[in-house]
């Protein structure tokens, strides 16, 4: 059996990945036509590529399909319960750098720390009848960031995308999310609270715990990590 | 591990225990409209409960705990005084620990008493000591309704007050606000500026969302009257701390907090019906001199307990979860009753724990 490979399959974090093989002697390349997902490895034996969206590679290695993946740190601690349990960051790749951050809107000057959310939030509440609304898709991160903070009266609320704009469209007063540069944030009006992110996200190799580890796969593995100058 | 079956046989005889107390037994149905346990507990309750959605009631909860729906039961529909009890499964992620079965019984007994509430507290525990104890379970109590009214007893001002009352049952935030309020802790960065001259002098940014600029003027507002006021004296605060920190029996606390409420009098009525329950609890013959009071009890679970507050333990099962539990919740009904409210008191076995404890004794 071959160890199987779960890479990002488009865009800059394909790309990416794909370099950051090729700089260490292990070709990826895709096959076929543009919009078949099929690929192939070359540099070492025994390695199968398998082309998966990102936010899907978090839950194959932990139902153990593939066997090692690429994704964002973020991703991994938002899907998997216990992560630890079921996979292992074997390293990261100093690319696809993210902040999970949360951000109030600018014009909020007495909003600077945690602190002032909760108090926001306490006072908010009271005057408007329901909890303050913070739109993020991290839900699992950001409600135990906020219970290990102590954050209370606030309520998450589902946004999958264009989440900078909800404070805007009045479907939220707060937001979390993901940013590298903070662009989206200052042209939407919004700064990010003091105290350093949520988490810090790039994209990491991840191992599962979880897929079958026969002899043959684990000898695969310590060539590919040999060949990759793993150390752990 | 038990059986179900075994589960439900013991389940069903805990029931048949309440019932002959002269409980009502009532039914709750297991899919909960998810508004009203969102609103009371939020976030928190998203993390433990199982979310679902329905075509016409909308989001739905399966019944993370019968407090609740018994409550809303009695405000809409309860004759006075009222004894309740109940069986059945109750469910609850565990995300943390894989261990812990997400789906299980527990069995209730809820009192609705306006009368004499110390005699209900006494009922309450004495039917849960009764029928535990021998069992080789160790219970252990505390007292929300001491923490509150020495909290509402501090010199300091009602919004700080309400602040730490807020957070009592958080204990890592209510300390950090209580080091805050005490002067101990700095302003945070660039507070003293915001203050002390226009705040809005060097925002270029417009009002977006539903909180107004007369919202963030008003919290301004709260700001410098707290700026102005004066720290919480030490005094008060070692002295919050002495509460927290107590560990005595029944019987030989009751002197600790006569001695804590000369210097702090506003506990002086709580230590009162401290001591009054103390009595109905020797009425009920509970032997006080062997239970536990921990001043910190309860502080950790749902935030609706506000007195009186119980669990019952394997003392040599730590890694256990109690195996019942329970306590007051006055201001629950006060929140649900929509303008009503009856003190109210009581708890939950869990009886798959139970058949555990026998099963390590066996």
């Amino acid at each position: 059996m071959s160890v199987k490979l779960g890479v990002p399959s488009k865009g800059r974090l394909m790309e990416k990945t794909f370099d950051w093989f090729s700089e260490r002697g292990v070709t990826l390349t895709r096959t076929g036509s543009d919009r078949e997902y099929a690929g192939a490895v070359a540099g070492i034996d025994g390695v199968e590529l398998v082309l998966l969206s990102a936010g899907e590679i978090p839950r194959e290695l932990a139902a153990g399909r593939i066997h090692l993946g690429v994704t964002g740190s973020d991703l991994v601690r938002e899907k998997l319960g216990l992560w630890e349990e079921k996979v292992r960051a074997l390293e990261p790749m100093g690319f696809g750098h993210a902040d999970l951050i949360i951000a109030v809107p600018k014009a909020w000057v007495d909003c600077t720390t945690l602190d002032d959310l909760d108090a926001i939030a306490a006072a908010f509440r009271r005057h408007h009848g329901f909890r303050l609304r913070i739109a993020t898709k991290y839900h699992r991160l950001i409600r135990d960031y906020l219970r290990d903070n102590g954050v209370a009266d606030y309520q998450l609320v589902d946004s999958q995308g264009a989440t900078e704009g909800t404070v805007k469209n009045e479907t939220a007063e707060a937001i979390a999310d993901i940013t590298s540069t903070g662009e989206t944030l200052r042209a939407n009006h919004l700064k990010i609270l003091s105290g350093g992110p949520v988490h810090r996200s790039q994209a990491t190799l991840f191992k599962s715990r979880n897929a079958a580890w026969g002899k043959e796969e684990r000898d695969t593995l310590a060539a590919l990590k040999a060949r990759l100058q793993l150390e752990n | 591990m038990a059986e179900k079956a075994q589960v439900r046989a013991e389940a069903a005889r805990l029931l048949n225990l309440f019932e002959a107390q002269g409980a009502s037994v009532v039914e709750t149905p297991i899919l909960q409209p998810a508004e009203t346990l969102l609103d009371l507990y939020g976030e928190d309750v998203r993390a433990r409960a199982y979310v679902t959605s329905d075509p016409l009631m909308g989001e739905a909860m399966l019944r993370p705990d019968f407090t609740v729906p018994v409550v809303q039961m009695h405000m809409a529909q309860g004759a006075e005084p009222a004894r309740y009890a109940y069986a059945g499964e109750v469910f609850r992620k565990q995300e943390e620990d894989p261990h812990r079965p997400p789906e299980y019984f527990q069995v209730g007994y809820e009192v609705f008493e306006r009368e004499d509430p110390a005699a209900a507290d006494a009922e309450v525990f004495a039917l849960f000591h009764d029928t535990l104890v021998p069992e080789g379970l160790r219970p252990a109590t505390g007292d929300l309704g001491l923490l509150m009214a020495a909290v509402a007893g501090l010199s300091t001002t009602e919004r700080r007050k309400g602040a730490l009352m807020r957070h009592l049952w958080r204990p890592r935030r209510f300390r950090a606000l209580l080091d805050r309020f005490a002067g101990r802790t700095p302003q945070p960065e660039g507070r003293e500026a915001l203050l002390s001259g226009d705040p809005f002098a060097k925002v270029d940014a417009p009002f977006i969302g539903l909180r107004s600029k007369g919202e963030v003027e008003d919290r301004i507002e709260a700001l410098r009257e707290d700026f102005a006021a004066d720290p919480i004296p030490a005094g008060e605060v070692s002295l919050l701390a002495d509460l927290l920190s107590l560990r005595e029996t029944l019987s030989n606390v009751c002197e600790h907090l006569r001695d804590i409420a000369v210097d702090l009098p506003s506990i002086g009525p709580a230590v009162e019906r401290f001591a009054s329950r103390n009595k109905a609890l020797e009425a009920r013959g509970v032997d006080i001199s062997v239970i536990d009071f921990e001043g910190s009890f309860g502080r950790t679970s749902l935030e609706y307990y506000d007195g009186f507050v119980f669990g019952f333990s394997d003392p040599t099962r730590h890694t256990m979860p109690p195996v019942a539990t329970g306590g007051r919740y006055d201001a629950l009904t006060r929140v649900l009753g929509q303008g009503r409210e009856i003190p109210a008191v009581g708890g939950v076995i869990r009886p798959e724990l139970l058949l555990d404890v026998r099963e390590g004794q066996a």
